[in-house]
């Protein structure tokens, strides 16, 4: 199959992700999304790897899945102690500091 | 292109995996970032086998160590020529060794060697039950107000994290200007965000407000990172290597060997364009430039004040140095189409953060709106695309981060029963309480109004100059009368500490240990040096401005 159309749906899936980091409203949700974006750029990475016949997007794939693995470690503790506090995870009780 | 051809790229570039030399790694040139590292999983090791009572010594002397450590080390290289004759790029093509990145590194070192002091600072807060306590939690895993902080801060616990945290962001900082490929960009980006990230969440009073200043930090900071690596996996699309040479010279059309998938891929300017403005997207977030500043004012409020000190001066740093080798090495070639998109997001953070300032009450929030126009008059200084441009940013950068080092460091003195007191109506009258507080509080405000003597006026004045002579003279109009408008607000505050009569039930000013008063003292002396006598500073920016390629 033409690799182009993996990219499609790497720009595709990094939509959805966007979208769903605007729209959605609890934290662990909109960080779900996040990880998404970083997944379609993996397959990004993946896809022009593939076109242009060397290693670099492979190795930076998995550059990017330990690095989203160390997000996850930092984002759900920063979350969780937020939930732990308020009993929410919305983004939108998050106001303290409006003005 | 066919199937079969694509195949037959693809298994000659497994062939080749046999010839992979062994990497050549010049550790001696990389011993700043690696001095710090190292010192930073040592810090981690404290944690794990020193007694909780020799923790904190033991961390703030190994901060201490490895900071000081490392710039002798970068004085060592620049002293040795990597700042201009030997400058290169080591490990393999992954870290530029050269004047811009020395010079940079060299700042966000000292830089984070007085933001480490007021990290250690501990006389600040009363005791609690017979323990000096700093900035930080007691316990951050604990509940705010819960049974288990109380037993924590009766025990005597103290985040001593903050120091390791603060040497892995360091770390992050030193190679982030220095990265020579994009895999390093975005790692080196990770690496210094993540421990920020943390250190936000972790501040000892006002918990919640910091634990929704790290959601909102993380949240942010990570998608706009996600945006980053899309624009990277675009602009790998386009060249077919993340290396900034090679894009480069795939941008500019001088490179050497086409093979049939490059022909495709660098015909597609679409590529090159989106994957640009997403890496350019990435990158204003961490500088803070409108329209991606939304983070600024509730991080920089939210944070614990000596961490939003070590923030706003070095991630602004690392941040512009990483910008400016983007812009100046990688992307020369696209000029005509940044420049004119760089140009509109610079007017609009002058003025946009300018503007909102004036409406603040909040002293940290003030002081955040104003990092925004700051980082519109060092973008104006960007888009010179000149040599002189380059070392007016390098200057203004290193006079900057000490001015608002200086200034959080003072707004951590000023307290009341609560804590920090930073609405602005209780500065009323701070003069005539504490007038050596107030007068250097005075100079920082006026360095950052950019008023003749202090570092600000020298580097305004730099880096307006090379705009203009960059053939941005309309920005730099635009840059004097946003000046002129944040003078407004500075001065709003000065006249509040000394003109206006003091409230009954006031802040206090605490007396600062030494720690304190060093970090104040190295901002105020910058200050005043950099204002009076620029011209050796301007020198050094001056023949640190050329980078390698």
């Amino acid at each position: 199959m033409n690799p182009v159309n993996y990219l499609y749906l790497a720009s595709l899936l990094f939509t959805i992700g966007a979208a769903g980091v605007l729209i959605r409203r609890n934290a662990i949700v909109v960080f779900m999304c996040v990880e998404l974006m970083l997944n379609a750029c993996n397959l990004a990475f993946v896809a022009f790897s593939r076109m242009h016949g060397n290693l670099d997007g492979q190795i930076i794939a998995f550059f990017t899945m330990v690095v989203a693995a160390a997000e996850v470690v930092v984002g759900l503790a920063i979350i969780v102690s937020l939930f732990r506090a308020r009993h929410s995870a919305s983004v939108d009780d998050a106001s303290l500091m409006k003005l | 292109m066919s199937a079969a051809s694509v195949h037959s790229l693809w298994t000659m570039g497994a062939d080749s995996t046999a010839k992979i030399p062994t990497p050549h790694i010049e550790y001696a040139q990389l011993s700043p970032v690696l001095i710090v590292l190292g010192a930073a999983c040592l810090g981690v090791l404290v944690e794990a086998f020193v007694p909780r009572k020799g923790r904190y010594y033991a961390q703030v002397f190994l901060a201490v160590v490895a900071l000081v450590a490392s710039f002798a080390a970068i004085v060592a290289l620049a002293a040795g020529g990597y700042g201009s004759t030997k400058a290169h790029i080591a490990a393999m093509g992954a870290v530029a060794v050269d004047g811009p990145a020395l010079f940079l590194q060299g700042t966000i070192l000292l830089a984070s060697l007085v933001s480490i002091f007021t990290f250690a600072e501990r006389r600040l807060d009363p005791e609690a039950h017979g323990n000096r306590v700093d900035s930080f939690a007691a316990q951050a895993a604990s509940v705010p107000g819960s049974e288990s902080e109380q037993s924590a801060v009766k025990a005597g616990f103290t985040t001593t994290e903050v120091f390791p945290l603060a040497l892995f962001a360091v770390g992050g900082m030193l190679v982030f200007p220095a990265a020579n490929d994009l895999l390093t960009l975005f790692i080196a980006l990770e690496v210094f965000s993540l421990p920020l990230y943390l250190l936000c969440a972790v501040a000892r009073r006002k918990r919640l407000m910091s634990q929704e200043a790290a959601v909102k930090y993380f949240l942010l900071g990570a998608f706009s990172s996600a945006f980053l690596l899309f624009g990277i996996a675009l602009l790998y699309g386009y060249a077919g290597s993340v290396s900034y040479a090679k894009i480069a010279a795939v941008v500019e059309g001088s490179v050497s060997t086409i093979d049939p998938a490059l022909a495709d891929t660098m015909g597609n300017d679409a590529l090159l364009l989106i994957g640009a403005a997403m890496i350019l997207a990435g990158l204003l977030f961490k500088v803070g430039a409108v329209p991606f500043h939304m983070w600024t004012p509730d991080v920089y409020q939210g944070a614990p004040t000596p961490v939003t000190g070590f923030m706003a001066a070095a991630t602004k740093v690392a941040a512009f140095g990483a910008l400016l080798r983007l812009l100046y090495v990688v992307l020369p070639g696209l000029r005509w189409d940044w420049r004119p998109v760089m140009w509109a997001v610079a007017i609009v953070t002058m003025l946009g953060g300018a503007i909102v300032a004036i409406t603040q009450t909040d002293i940290k929030r003030l002081l955040a709106y104003s990092s925004i126009a700051h980082a519109g008059f060092i973008l104006a200084g960007v888009i010179a695309t000149t040599p002189d441009g380059v070392s007016a940013v390098l200057f203004y950068l290193g006079g900057y981060s000490f001015v608002t080092i200086g200034a959080f460091a003072v707004v951590t003195l000023v307290r009341d029963a609560g804590g920090e007191a930073t609405h602005l109506s209780k500065w009323a009258g701070l003069g005539r309480r504490s007038p050596l507080v107030a007068a250097v509080f005075a100079i920082f405000l006026l360095a950052f109004a950019g008023i003749p003597l202090t570092s600000g006026f020298a580097g305004k004045f730099a880096v307006f100059k090379a705009a203009a002579e960059g053939g941005a003279g309309p920005l730099v109009v635009v840059g004097v009368l946003s000046s002129a408008v944040a003078a407004f607000f500075y001065i709003r505050v000065i006249v509040l500490m000394f003109f206006s009569e003091p409230k009954a039930d006031g802040p206090t000013v605490a007396v600062p240990s030494p720690l304190t008063m060093t970090t104040i003292g190295v901002g105020v002396a910058v200050t005043l040096v950099l204002g009076v006598a620029p011209q050796y500073f301007l020198d050094l920016a001056n023949q640190a401005s050329v980078f390698v390629r």
